[in-house]
Parts: structure tokens; C-alpha cells; sequence
């Protein structure tokens, strides 16, 4: 009886095992050796892993990874959570709204690049022109490290702040209207309302979009790739960025393995340290 | 109340823009793209659209990828519907360590994973196959699909299985009679998103394929970096690539609100 359970994971754990597990394997078999093609690998063991550390491009790309990750959280989250509560609850708009809403998410990820480097370059762009006529002539995406990066987290504020917008009004949704009525019997103002009724019952629908922007927001490649191409300089070379160009363009597969490793155990360990932390914050009753 | 829709409008205005101008560099012709800046084309055009779909190049491209897109979805619902029933009715030992660990593969950075795949896929002789794709795309796709359907059956009562069983049912039929049809929506939701991060996905495709599985995300990023860049040719290209994805969004837009409410942590 006990192990019927194991039968009904096999067709799981046999993909998993094709598309995870054995891949993780050869990686972290890879990070102990010095790989370059053509030649035999010969094993350095932890060797990797300092250079990993004491390389300078690393480290900034991870200081910028976790600058734009907290950057895209504070600005995604009270929008998402604000255009929500804005929303209508019910009428013909209500359709639409989640149709529009849902088309940048299903914009495959590069094309969201070339959609933003075709709106802002500046030969053939909108927003350098808008920029002008508001004073600011000298924008440019593609030489100026500035323009740059706030170019790379507006447009993540497009694409993904849709994602955080249907999950809180999902969870808006599925609080009963009683909770209100009873709430303005007390006398509660607005602001009390939100703050005692809505936000607690929101609270699992905005810790997921938290967890879920800072996991992929983590992982971003396609967007700013397409977009910059991680320049100017490293001004946007993200993890991933900097990962893929170690991996394949990189003579070294054995430092590709070890970077992958350490970014790999990097986001499961602050993605648990925020949940744990989201957790407990407000009491963690709700649980 | 005023100000509050104001600001959905200059939200949705913010959301349309970019979109309406890749729109409309997509029926301008190139000379007019690179030399003014017009916010409606003078000339329209679709020469673009031609372009593409006189081309076996382009053609290829999208074929491939709705071929892979496919099989992901099939084997992360195969796969998945099983292992969620499993984690919803039984408990056992370890499920759940197992549980988590499916999840850390949701979050496992795709670029971390590059290396291995390609030197797995190689050696299997996988390479450049839409199989390939579609079992990588399974590293986030299967444990998110898991985690959704897991948390549409743990909502339908145990009792239903247990008179089913009372009741004389085989283990198959009372899953194909009754249990499936309870849990539908749930495939739909679960459908959808391994449908839209295989679809949207551009490391991996790029990493496994070559010639013969190309997808079209990989097509438009590659003549993106060749000389002579054709902004029109792309431009419509790319609005072309939206077209699968608003049609889902479209067809299952009342099951949207639902399945977000479902996602649980």
C-alpha cells in the first residue's frame, strides 16, 4: 500500500532524473576539473571555486543581479498589488483587462528584448524622441550605462508586473464581500480596511509573487540579452549573462561547471532565506 | 474612484506602447523605419509578413517550436498527473524532501544547467531534436505542473475516492470517470504554464538545437545578430510570435482569475 506511491512518481522521477538530476551530477563532476576541449581534463578539485570568487567580473555581476532583483521587487510589487485593488471587480472590462494583462507573459523572452531595443534605439525608437521633447536629449540605451540599466528594469516592470497584478487580484477575488460589509459596520475607514481585511487574506497570493519574481528575476538572460547584450561595458551583465558567456563561449568548462554550481546553491538559499523571512513576518498566522 | 481608473489607464497605455510600436515598425518598409519617425507608417506595407511566410526559414522556425512546445506539455501532463495524486492522497517517507526538491528545480537558473545538457543530449544522441528540448524545458515545467495539480486535488474531498472505491470501481476507471473530470481545470491551468515557460524560453533552445529543431525564438535572435539588420522583417516576426500566446491568454481568460487563486505556497 505504502509503496503504490513510489509507482505513481516513476514517470516523474525518470524525466527528472534526465532533465535534472544527472545533469546536476555532471556538473558538479565538471567544477572539480580543468576542462578544455581537446585535451584530457585533469582534476584541480576546490580550485575552481576560488577563482570563481576572487573574479572581479563575478562579483560585480552578482552585485548587480541582487541591486536589480531588490530594485524589480519594490517597484513590481506595490504596482501589481495597486492595479489590482484599481481593477474592477466584475463588468464586461474585466475580460479584457486579464486578456492584455496576460499577452507579455506569453511574449516569448528575446522578442520581449527586441520589442524594447526596437522601442528605445535610438535610430529607430520612441522613447529617445519622447525623451527629447522632454528635455533629456542625451538617452541612449546602448552607450550609456545609466540609460541602460533603467531601460533593463523598466522593461522587466512590463513584462512581468502583469504576473504580480492576476495573482493578487486572483487572491482579491476569493475574499467573500462579508468581510467588508462587517468591516464598515465597525466603522473601519479605508485604509484600516485594506490594512486588517484584504492584505492578510493576500498574503499567501503576494508571497508567491514575491518568491516567483525573485526566483526568475534571478534568472533573467533572454531580455537583457537581446536588449544590451549585457553592455554597455558589464553595466547589465547579469548572472545568468555571465554564466552562458563562461559556459559556451569560454574555453574552460570546468569553471563554467563550478560558476553554474555556486549560482545554482546562491538562488535556493535566498530564495528559502525570503520565505522564511515572509513567513514570520506579520506574526506568520495565516499559515 | 476617478483617480483610481486614471491610473489603470496610464498603467494600461505604459502596457500598450511598446507593443503598438513594434506593431507599427512591423508594416513600415526598412527606409522608412531607419530614416524618420513616424507613430503610424506613411507607407503601409506588409511586405514583412510576405517576407516571412514565403520563407522555409521562418516557416521552420515556428513549426519546430510549436513541435517541442507540444511534447513538453504531454510529458509534463503524463508525468505529472500521477505524482500529484500520489503527493495529495498518500503520505510516505521522505515526500516531503521529494517534494521541495522538485521544487528547487524550479528555481535552478537555466544558465547554470547549459553545460550539462548539452554534453548529456550529445552523447544520447538527443542534440537538436525537439525531444531534447522538451525534456530539458521538463526541469521547470514538471515541478511547477506538480505543484499546481497537487494543490487542485488535495481541494477535492478524499471521500470521493473512498466511495468510489466502496462503490466497486477499479483504480483505472474511477480515475478516468470520475477523478478527471473533478481535476480538468486544474490540467488546463497546469497545461497553460508549462505551455507558456516552454514557449517563452530561449537558453536552453537555444543550447540543444542546431539546424533540424530550431525554434523560431532562436531564428529571431540569431539574424538579430547577423550584419544587415532587416528591423521590419524582425519586427513582424516578433509580432507574429505573440499571436499563440494571445490566443491561449484569450480562450482561457475565465479559468485565468481561478488559476492564480489556486497557485498555493
Amino acid at each position: 500500500m505504502k509503496n503504490r506511491a513510489w509507482w505513481f512518481l516513476i514517470p516523474s522521477l525518470a524525466v527528472m532524473s534526465l532533465s535534472a538530476f544527472i545533469p546536476l551530477m555532471t556538473v558538479i563532476n565538471y567544477a572539480q576539473y580543468t576542462v578544455f576541449p581537446g585535451s584530457a581534463p585533469y582534476f584541480v578539485g576546490m580550485e575552481n571555486f576560488v577563482k570563481v570568487f576572487q573574479d572581479p567580473v563575478f562579483l560585480g555581476s552578482l552585485r548587480r543581479q541582487v541591486l536589480f532583483s531588490l530594485e524589480i521587487l519594490l517597484i513590481e510589487i506595490p504596482l501589481g498589488l495597486g492595479i489590482a485593488l484599481a481593477l474592477p471587480k466584475k463588468g464586461k472590462w474585466v475580460g479584457w483587462s486579464l486578456v492584455l494583462l496576460g499577452v507579455p507573459l506569453l511574449i516569448p523572452w528575446n522578442v520581449v528584448g527586441i520589442i524594447w531595443r526596437v522601442f528605445t534605439r535610438s535610430d529607430l525608437g520612441a522613447v529617445p524622441e519622447i525623451f527629447e521633447w522632454l528635455g533629456y536629449a542625451s538617452y541612449n540605451a546602448s552607450a550609456n550605462p545609466g540609460d541602460a540599466w533603467w531601460t533593463v528594469v523598466t522593461m522587466d516592470v512590463w513584462h512581468w508586473t502583469p504576473l504580480v497584478v492576476l495573482l493578487c487580484y486572483a487572491g482579491i477575488q476569493a475574499i467573500p464581500e462579508e468581510f467588508y460589509r462587517a468591516a464598515k459596520i465597525d466603522g473601519a475607514s479605508a485604509w484600516s480596511r485594506f490594512r486588517y481585511v484584504t492584505l492578510p487574506k493576500l498574503k499567501h497570493a503576494l508571497i508567491l509573487a514575491v518568491l516567483l519574481r525573485f526566483m526568475d528575476s534571478f534568472k533573467i538572460y533572454a531580455e537583457p540579452f537581446q536588449l544590451t547584450g549585457g553592455g554597455p561595458g558589464n553595466a547589465t551583465t547579469f548572472l545568468s549573462i555571465y554564466t552562458s558567456r563562461k559556459a559556451i563561449g569560454g574555453f574552460n568548462m570546468g569553471m563554467g561547471a563550478a560558476i553554474s554550481i555556486v549560482y545554482f546553491f546562491l538562488v535556493i538559499l535566498l530564495s528559502w532565506l525570503l520565505y522564511t523571512i515572509m513567513l514570520n513576518v506579520g506574526g506568520g498566522s495565516s499559515k | 474612484m476617478k483617480k483610481r481608473n486614471f491610473a489603470v489607464w496610464i498603467y494600461f497605455a505604459f502596457l500598450l506602447m511598446p507593443l503598438y510600436w513594434m506593431l507599427n515598425t512591423s508594416f513600415k518598409t526598412n527606409d522608412e523605419i531607419l530614416s524618420y519617425l513616424h507613430w503610424y507608417p506613411h507607407n503601409f506595407t506588409v511586405q514583412n509578413y510576405v517576407q516571412i511566410f514565403s520563407s522555409p526559414f521562418w516557416r521552420r522556425g515556428f513549426l519546430n517550436s510549436i513541435a517541442f512546445v507540444s511534447l513538453n506539455v504531454l510529458i509534463v501532463i503524463v508525468a505529472a498527473v500521477p505524482a500529484a495524486y500520489a503527493f495529495s492522497r498518500w503520505h510516505f517517507r521522505g515526500d516531503k524532501h521529494l517534494f521541495f526538491w522538485l521544487l528547487t528545480n524550479r528555481m535552478a537558473p537555466t544558465a547554470a544547467f547549459i553545460v550539462p545538457f548539452f554534453a548529456l543530449y550529445s552523447n544520447i544522441g538527443l542534440f537538436d531534436t525537439h525531444i531534447a528540448v522538451a525534456l530539458a524545458h521538463a526541469l521547470f515545467n514538471l515541478p511547477l505542473a506538480i505543484w499546481i495539480l497537487e494543490g487542485f486535488m488535495s481541494g477535492i474531498p478524499r471521500q470521493i475516492d473512498e466511495t468510489a472505491f466502496v462503490d466497486g470501481y477499479s483504480f483505472p476507471r474511477f480515475f478516468t470517470k470520475i477523478f478527471f473530470p473533478l481535476i480538468s481545470q486544474g490540467i488546463a491551468v497546469a497545461a497553460f504554464f508549462a505551455f507558456l515557460f516552454s514557449w517563452v524560453e530561449l537558453l536552453l533552445a537555444r543550447t540543444l538545437t542546431s539546424t533540424a529543431a530550431k525554434p523560431i525564438t532562436v531564428t529571431l535572435s540569431r539574424s538579430l545578430g547577423a550584419g544587415g539588420w532587416d528591423w521590419g522583417v524582425l519586427a513582424a516576426a516578433g509580432v507574429l510570435t505573440m499571436i499563440p500566446g494571445a490566443l491561449v491568454v484569450y480562450f482561457i481568460r475565465n479559468l485565468m482569475a481561478k488559476g492564480f487563486a489556486m497557485g498555493r505556497v
